[in-house]
C-alpha cells in the first residue's frame, strides 16, 4: 500500500507529465488561454489516461511482452511481439476514446457538454500515448500500480493546465514586449513553473 | 525543382517553423535535447517519417473516407515510425536507449497529423512529400539548436566533445547544470521565439 501511495505521489508531483517529460504540450499549449476550457481538457485526459492505462497494461502483459502469450499453450512461449507495440496502444487509445465518447454521449449529456470537443482530440495527445510507454518501460509489476500510475500522472497534467490558464488569464492585462507575448511568455513561464516543480524531487513517503 | 516546392522545402525553416510559428511538435522537442546527438536521430527520424507518410497519405487520399480518416493517418504513422524504431535499435542501440519513449511518441507528436490534415490530404504526392521532408528538417533545426546551446552550457561538450577548454575550469569555470534539467528547454524556445519575433515582426501576436 504504502509504496502505491508513493508511486501516485511522485507521478503527479516530481515524473509530471508536463514539467519533466513535456507530453501532452501541444494541446497544453492550445487550450490553456482561459480556465474553464483547461478544466475540461484536463479533466478529460486523467479520465481516458485512467481507462486506457490499465487495458495496455492488460493488452502489454497477455499479449506483446516475451512470453506473454504461454497462456495459449507451451508453443506460444517464445512470441516476442513487443514490436507490435507502437501499433497496438494507439489502435486501443482511438477505439477506446471512440467508445468514451459515445458511452458519456448516452448516459450523461451533461459531462459530453463539457468534454465534447476536447475528447476526439485526446487520441492524438502525446501524454496518453506516453502514459502507455512509461507504464511499459518502467515495468510496473501489477495492475494496481499501473492503474495508480494513470491517475497520478493524470491529475498531474490536470494540475500543470490549470494553474497555466490562471496564470495567463492574469498576464494578459500586463505589460510584455510584442515579440514575446501569446507563446513565447507560455513558454518562460512553464520553464518557471518546472523549476518550482523540481523542488519535489527528492521526496520519499 | 520548381520555384513553389523550393518554396514549400524553405517555409517551414522559418517563416512557418512547426515549432516556433505553428507550435506543433513540442513535446518531443523538449525532451531529447540535452544532448546534440540524441537531438539529430531524432530530427532525422522525424523528417523521414513526415516525409513518407505525408506522400502515403496523399496517394492514398481519394481513397480514404473522411469519418475513418485519423484511424488511417494513425496506423500509416504507426507503422512508419515502428520501422525507424526497429532501425534505430538495430543500428544505434544506445541513442536508441536515450530516445526511449520519445520515437514511440513520433506517432502522436502534433506536426505529423498537423501536416497530413492541412496539407498531404488536399495535395499532390510530390509537394507532399517536399512540405513533409520541409517540416521535418524545421523541426529538426530548432532541436539542434536548442541541443547545442544546452550542450555547450551544460556539459561543455558539443556533439559529446569536449570544447570547453581545461583551463577555464581550473579559472574556475562551472558547467551550468541547470542547462541539462528539464526546466531550460522551456525557457530556451520561450527565448528563440522572442529573437524570431523580434525579426518578423508579422508574426507578432496580438
Amino acid at each position: 500500500m504504502e509504496s502505491l501511495f508513493n508511486l501516485f505521489v511522485k507521478s503527479i508531483f516530481i515524473d509530471n507529465m508536463i514539467f519533466a517529460y513535456f507530453l501532452g504540450m501541444c494541446s497544453y499549449l492550445a487550450v490553456s488561454k482561459t480556465v474553464k476550457t483547461s478544466f475540461g481538457l484536463g479533466i478529460a485526459v486523467t479520465f481516458v489516461l485512467l481507462i486506457t492505462v490499465p487495458v495496455n497494461w492488460l493488452l502489454d502483459n497477455y499479449m506483446l511482452k516475451a512470453g506473454a502469450l504461454s497462456w495459449l499453450g507451451d508453443d506460444f512461449k517464445g512470441v516476442d511481439l513487443s514490436f507490435l507495440s507502437f501499433i497496438m496502444f494507439i489502435a486501443v487509445i482511438a477505439a477506446i476514446v471512440q467508445l468514451v465518447e459515445m458511452v458519456i454521449e448516452k448516459y450523461s449529456p451533461p459531462l459530453y457538454n463539457a468534454l465534447g470537443i476536447f475528447l476526439p482530440l485526446i487520441a492524438v495527445n502525446c501524454a496518453i500515448l506516453g502514459g502507455a510507454l512509461f507504464m511499459q518501460e518502467r515495468e510496473y509489476q501489477t495492475i494496481s500500480e499501473a492503474t495508480v500510475y494513470a491517475a497520478g500522472s493524470g491529475i498531474g497534467w490536470f494540475l500543470a493546465i490549470i494553474s497555466i490558464a490562471a496564470i495567463r488569464e492574469k498576464i494578459s492585462y500586463s505589460n510584455i514586449p510584442p515579440a514575446l507575448r501569446g507563446l513565447g511568455i507560455t513558454f518562460i513561464i512553464t520553464g518557471l513553473m518546472a523549476i518550482a516543480f523540481m523542488s519535489f524531487m527528492g521526496i520519499k513517503l | 525543382m520548381s520555384s513553389d516546392n523550393i518554396k514549400l522545402l524553405k517555409n517551414p525553416f522559418n517563416l512557418s517553423n512547426p515549432i516556433t510559428v505553428q507550435v506543433l511538435g513540442i513535446c518531443s522537442a523538449l525532451a531529447v535535447t540535452v544532448q546534440m546527438k540524441p537531438a539529430l536521430i531524432m530530427a532525422l527520424s522525424v523528417t523521414i517519417v513526415t516525409g513518407f507518410s505525408n506522400l502515403i497519405i496523399s496517394l492514398l487520399r481519394n481513397t480514404i473516407p473522411s469519418r475513418i480518416r485519423i484511424i488511417v493517418q494513425l496506423v500509416v504513422i504507426a507503422a512508419l515510425v515502428i520501422i525507424v524504431d526497429q532501425l534505430l535499435k538495430a543500428y544505434v542501440y544506445d541513442v536508441s536507449k536515450k530516445l526511449s519513449v520519445f520515437v514511440g511518441l513520433i506517432i502522436t507528436n502534433c506536426i505529423l497529423m498537423g501536416r497530413l490534415e492541412a496539407f498531404a490530404m488536399s495535395n499532390k504526392p510530390i509537394p507532399s512529400f517536399i512540405d513533409g521532408i520541409g517540416n521535418g528538417i524545421g523541426y529538426g533545426l530548432i532541436l539542434v539548436l536548442v541541443a547545442f546551446l544546452r550542450e555547450l552550457f551544460g556539459s561543455g561538450k558539443i556533439y559529446g566533445y569536449q570544447v570547453v577548454p581545461q583551463f577555464l575550469y581550473d579559472l574556475g569555470y562551472e558547467n551550468n547544470g541547470l542547462m541539462i534539467l528539464p526546466p531550460m528547454a522551456l525557457i530556451i524556445i520561450g527565448i528563440i521565439i522572442w529573437v524570431q519575433r523580434s525579426y518578423n515582426p508579422n508574426l507578432i501576436e496580438k
